[in-house]
């Protein structure tokens, strides 16, 4: 079987990610708390909200910490991946019957899951400390930024594949995924950026995870936003090949 | 010290060469290893072991020339030769926070025969006690043995160790090697590589030295001596007014030293030792000390490479 292991080197790498001092409170407890701090100074400040302000409150924030669970699940793939390069994981790994993409496919799954955690932990802070209005569907959001996640982590992919060493990996891919959440339209709507930074937008891949998101968490229906799935599809499709192609495993 | 049994080879390498660039890592490099026996690959770093290991292990694809394991080709046949071979890499880690049971549980599971016992395999390198222990609080000593069981978990018919003992103390070498002749005994057959002459003299039936990137002979550790380092010595003291001239005297005799009672006699072949003793006991020349320098592999390698292993 091609994905022989598959399962027990998801679990090991959970179980060994949970142990990490930082790893579980960095990329889930980051976003959680984000969303929490963020969205009870703006419930807070705002008396009387303007349209915009209680639209970013309602759409954008949420939004906003989905795509810092993504991120962040990134940087730790990416940050792991150069670690486990430059101690000489990956190729021992490889020395066994493990299939390259087996021993991907299990770091990836492992980011998906967590996403997926993060999301949940989110949704029960925010239930408790932060009147959100709850009547989303949170069921095709989660499908949403899981696919978002997909085409970030190709992203990561890519990142980790060209980064030097893992001392780089970590700040590379933020220095490289944060500014793309800036244009992404979540602050600033695409269609009202200069044209420079509009045409960035267009092509990054932050901007479609943002629409996608932002819609399904407004009650869109899917059909409109296949444009933002084909994009994302692109984007991985693309990034995974190109990966495949310079990835060192040492 | 060799059992080589029914010599027939289980890997064929013939001339590979494998370059980085335009840096020349393994050339025109031939040799078999046999069913059974430990053989070593040994000279200096960077010499090209790893390089030859890896692309017999499938790892490495060489630029040129032939490589069979076990009848299969190890680059093109690489899942099918993992399922029969056991693999130590140089320098390898593990993740830091796994567990050395995870360790071995996640290796058991990804082949498709059934797996030895792992439980049984970490109390025979003495690491049951550290099962449960993280990788990163393993000792140097326990980390190696870690790997050995991992490359034994499969229950592998060749065993690859690349400087397996390297950066460990004395004593958990020698507990290293005693494990590593019993891979023999289980019929196994062992390649190494390994830059520790003494290793490669103590451990190896049959010995490869490699010296940038070329091989520059095979045989078993004596065999090796016996051709390159004919050149024996005897020290011994006495008092014996008579014996400079009777030392002379002796055929295979070069030279004889003397300073104060002590004589160094030096000569050629294995012979010269009993010639010196029968020298000895027929003229009733009384000697207070007695001892003989034999030349080791690594005189052999500072003969063939005009250099020590360790420049």
């Amino acid at each position: 079987m091609m994905m022989r292991g598959l399962w027990k080197l998801t679990w090991i790498e959970i179980k060994v990610f949970m142990r990490e001092p930082l790893g579980a409170f960095g990329t889930i407890g980051f976003p959680v708390l984000v969303f929490l701090v963020v969205g009870r100074a703006a419930s807070r400040n705002v008396a009387a909200p303007s349209l915009a302000a209680s639209t970013f409150l309602r759409v954008g924030l949420p939004v906003l910490a989905s795509l810092l669970i993504a991120v962040s699940a990134v940087l730790s793939l990416v940050t792991i991946i150069s670690i486990y390069r430059e101690g000489g994981i990956l190729k021992r790994l490889r020395a066994t019957p493990l299939r390259p993409q087996t021993i991907l496919s299990a770091q990836v799954i492992v980011k998906l899951m967590l996403t997926a955690a993060t999301l949940g932990f989110m949704v029960l802070a925010g239930k408790r400390y932060y009147p959100v209005n709850m009547h989303v569907p949170l069921f095709g959001f989660t499908i949403a930024l899981l696919i978002s996640t997909l085409s970030i982590l190709s992203i990561g992919f890519l990142i980790a594949s060209i980064v030097p060493t893992a001392r780089f990996a970590q700040p590379i891919g933020a220095a490289i995924l944060y500014p793309m959440i800036a244009v992404s339209g979540l602050f600033v709507p695409v269609n009202a950026m200069p044209p420079v930074l509009h045409a960035l937008a267009r092509v990054l891949p932050m901007t479609y995870a943002v629409s996608l998101m932002e819609g399904i968490w407004r009650g869109d229906s899917w059909r409109p936003h296949m444009g933002d799935v084909a994009a994302l599809a692109l984007v991985f499709f693309v990034c995974t090949a190109l990966s495949a192609k310079v990835f060192r495993w040492e | 010290m060799s059992n080589l049994k029914t010599s027939h080879p289980v890997i064929q390498v013939s001339g590979i060469r494998k370059t980085y660039g335009r840096t020349v890592a393994v050339d025109e490099v031939s040799f078999e290893v046999n069913d059974g026996e430990i053989f070593g690959l040994i000279g200096p770093n960077g010499a090209g072991k790893t390089t030859t290991m890896e692309c017999v292990e499938g790892i490495r694809k060489p630029d040129r020339g032939t490589i069979s394991v076990l009848g299969l080709d190890p680059f093109r046949q690489v899942y099918k030769l993992q399922e029969r071979i056991g693999v130590q890499l140089q320098q390898a880690q593990l993740q830091k926070r796994i567990k050395v049971w995870e360790a071995v549980d996640l290796w058991a599971s990804l082949y498709r025969k059934k797996s030895v016992d792992g439980e049984r395999l970490l109390e025979q390198l003495g690491l049951i006690d550290k099962r449960d222990a993280w990788f990163m609080n393993l000792s140097g000593g326990q980390k190696q043995r870690l790997f050995i069981a991992l490359a034994l978990i499969n229950d592998p018919e060749v065993v690859f160790l690349d400087e397996l003992t390297t950066g460990l103390d004395p004593q958990a070498r020698r507990a290293i090697w005693e494990l590593v002749r019993g891979i023999r005994e289980r019929g196994k057959t062992v390649f190494l590589t390994t830059h520790l002459m003494e290793e490669a003299e103590r451990l190896c039936d049959r010995v490869a030295i490699i010296e940038h990137g070329r091989i520059i002979d095979i045989d078993t550790p004596q065999r090796l001596v016996a051709r390159h380092c004919p050149e024996r010595t005897v020290v011994l003291d006495t008092d014996d007014a008579s014996a400079e001239e009777r030392f002379r005297a002796i055929p295979r005799v070069e030279s004889v030293v003397r300073s104060d009672l002590q004589f160094t006699i030096r000569g050629q072949g294995d012979d010269l030792v009993t010639e010196v003793i029968h020298c000895l006991s027929e003229n009733r020349i009384r000697v207070t000390d007695f001892r003989m320098i034999v030349p080791s592999l690594e005189d052999v390698f500072l003969k063939l490479t005009g250099h020590s292993i360790r420049d």
